[in-house]
């Protein structure tokens, strides 16, 4: 009895590891993948391989060195971070009003705010382009720092009301007995506690405006004003069947790997931010 | 999600001074939601009520300013022939149309589907209390930290017909006897749409449900081993009723994204007819085809399609949003 009970444990063991590998293996590959192609360069890269068994920098330095990717990538730090800056700004009062302060209409607001997130950004594309071509800014950077508002700031907002919402009331409490306004709460009493909350959130934010794609192609239209995923999703060669697949996988992996090391760092409070915010990045 | 709770109200224990307090609360608060809400409206509720109106007119991409009203006739028109017959035009009548709205449907409720059952089973792989298993959260967050373009890129790389990694593979376990080009075929071009989206966003599944998952108290599961009850009986009678309302959330925030779908498709799978949504036709008619007025009608039925749908399974799911005191 004892040997069966044995080999049963072992059998389970091994199939529970088995999953586990499998998981891992199909998670990772595409990007080992990706990466390998970007190593390999001329007829190296139509030798199919498991495992790396050339190294060439090439294609690291065809990207870097030909075209406007360096610029694209300038572009697309400066799109993401001032976009994240700007929605942080905007949430933080207003996520103040929304998770310490009862007023009629909240839940409806939150619901809206809540809506406007999850909103298909297809259906604003026309009308925002007639703004965008209004106010002058259509193919420049901040065409796309306004326009992805849109998704970063409803975002902020609710993750960040979430997060205040679970601060416990008698640091506040202290601070209104002492006679400070709302504005000295946020700035002294919150701001300093909500770091870790407000570096979360930036995060995402700044994830999913790095990767926005849809805005970005719509709204700019040339190499220098061109964010890193339209770049790369339009990158081609000189025949519409000479694919550089060993540019596109090196620009792939300079667009993805500080993503994944930040992703990596943050582990933790990324998953805490995306549960709390529910919100894809 | 977090639990219910309500924002506790600060100025509770100190009735004298409580409703002047209360008032200036409540005046910082609207004042503190004015810049917000300008901003929400001026880049999602404006553009909005302007793409619904340039589908109600004659509009195209070179004479924005010149668009003049003509109703409904971008979704449907008819002219009765001399013959007596009637012949409707329009995006109501438009098969093409359709095709996308079938396309975007299927793919919605596939890829979902495949995510729930694979995002359960990868939550309740890390729920388990095993070495290693900061390894695999840290791996299952790489898919979903990858920008769409490049995983689309990169898996169109190992889907390549010729020098596709996936190919290769195939063929030397047996699975495949002559190398696809998955993407360009209109049988298989779903399919590959389809396995990468599930790649992609199982991870962004699996960890909503995880949270969900870890929210159950661990006495429960103890007394049912005590009952005796089999770990499969467990995971129907236990796991998956208190794990419900994290999993419908997570549904609905997948499917939302699904139905929206747009990068992946694009790059992917550019002009098949077999993969075409309704965000790709919707744009490609606004900005390549110089149909603007008639891509503004698809983005609007886009709209009311995705609203109507959220609205059906909120209410059929009895979804609650945490939404404080309504």
């Amino acid at each position: 009895m004892g040997a069966t009970f044995d080999l049963w444990k072992l059998t389970k063991w091994t199939l529970f590891y088995l999953l586990v590998a499998v998981i891992v293996v199909v998670s990772v590959f595409p990007f080992y993948y990706a990466i390998l192609t970007s190593f390999k360069s001329g007829t190296d890269l139509f030798r199919i391989n498991y495992w790396p068994d050339s190294f060439s920098l090439n294609n690291y330095y065809n990207v870097l060195n030909s075209g406007s990717f360096p610029r694209n990538l300038l572009n697309s730090v400066f799109v993401s971070a001032v976009t994240v800056l700007l929605a942080l700004f905007l949430a933080v009062t207003a996520s103040f009003a929304l998770s310490r302060v009862r007023f009629r209409g909240r839940g409806l607001l939150l619901l809206t705010i809540l809506g406007v997130s999850m909103f298909p950004q297809m259906a604003v594309l026309a009308g925002l382009f007639e703004l965008i071509r209004f106010l002058g800014i259509y193919n420049t950077p901040w065409a796309l720092i306004f326009s992805y508002t849109i998704f970063t700031l409803p975002f902020t907002v609710w993750v960040l009301t979430t997060f205040m919402r679970e601060l416990p009331v008698e640091i506040e409490e202290a601070a209104i007995v002492d006679g400070a306004t709302p504005w000295v709460i946020i700035t002294r009493v919150f701001l300093p506690l909500m770091w870790p909350a407000l570096v979360t959130t930036g995060l995402l934010a700044f994830i999913g405006a790095w990767n926005e794609f849809l805005f970005a192609l719509t709204f700019t239209s040339n190499n220098d004003t061109r964010t890193v995923p339209v770049a790369i999703a339009l990158l081609s060669g000189n025949t519409q069947y000479e694919i550089p697949w060993g540019n596109i996988m090196a620009a792939s992996v300079i667009v993805t790997v500080p993503l994944v090391v930040l992703v990596l760092i943050f582990q933790r409070k990324i998953v805490s931010g995306l549960t709390a915010g529910g919100v894809k990045g | 999600m977090a639990t219910d709770t309500l924002a506790p109200s600060a100025a509770v224990t100190a009735p004298k001074i409580k409703s002047e307090l209360m008032q200036q609360r409540a005046r910082a608060a609207r004042i503190f939601l004015v810049p917000m809400l300008i901003a929400l409206a001026v880049v999602a509720g404006w553009p909005l009520i302007r793409s619904i109106y340039f589908s109600f007119t004659d509009a195209s991409l070179s004479n924005l300013d010149g668009a003049q009203w003509i109703g409904f006739g971008n979704y449907l028109r008819w002219t009765t022939l001399d013959s007596g017959a009637v012949r409707y035009r329009g995006l109501l009548a438009d098969p093409a149309w359709w095709n996308a709205v079938w396309n975007t449907v299927r793919f919605a409720f596939i890829s979902v589907s495949f995510e729930a059952v694979l995002g359960m089973i990868v939550a309740l792989v890390l729920n388990a209390e095993f070495r290693g298993r900061g390894l695999v959260r840290a791996a299952i967050l790489i898919p979903w930290a990858i920008p769409t373009i490049v995983s689309a890129r990169m898996w169109s790389w190992m889907l390549n017909d010729q020098f596709g990694i996936l190919n290769d593979l195939g063929m030397r376990l047996g699975l495949l006897s002559q190398k696809v080009a998955w993407t360009a075929t209109a049988d298989t071009a779903m399919t590959a749409v389809l396995v990468v989206d599930i790649w992609k966003t199982t991870p962004f599944m699996a960890l909503l449900i995880l949270a969900g998952l870890q929210m159950i108290p661990k006495d429960i599961y103890e007394a049912a081993e005590i009952d005796g009850v089999h770990p499969i009986k467990q995971f129907w009678k236990i796991t998956l009723p208190l794990v419900r309302p994290a999993l419908m959330v997570a549904i609905i925030f997948r499917l939302l994204d699904a139905l929206r779908i747009f990068d992946l498709i694009y790059v992917l799978t550019p002009n098949s007819s077999a993969t075409k949504t309704m965000s790709v036709m919707a744009r490609e008619n606004l900005f390549d085809f110089d149909k603007f007025s008639y891509g503004s009608a698809m983005s609007t039925m886009l709209f009311l399609i995705i609203a109507l749908l959220t609205i059906l399974y909120i209410w059929l799911g009895q979804v609650r949003f945490d939404g404080g005191d309504r």
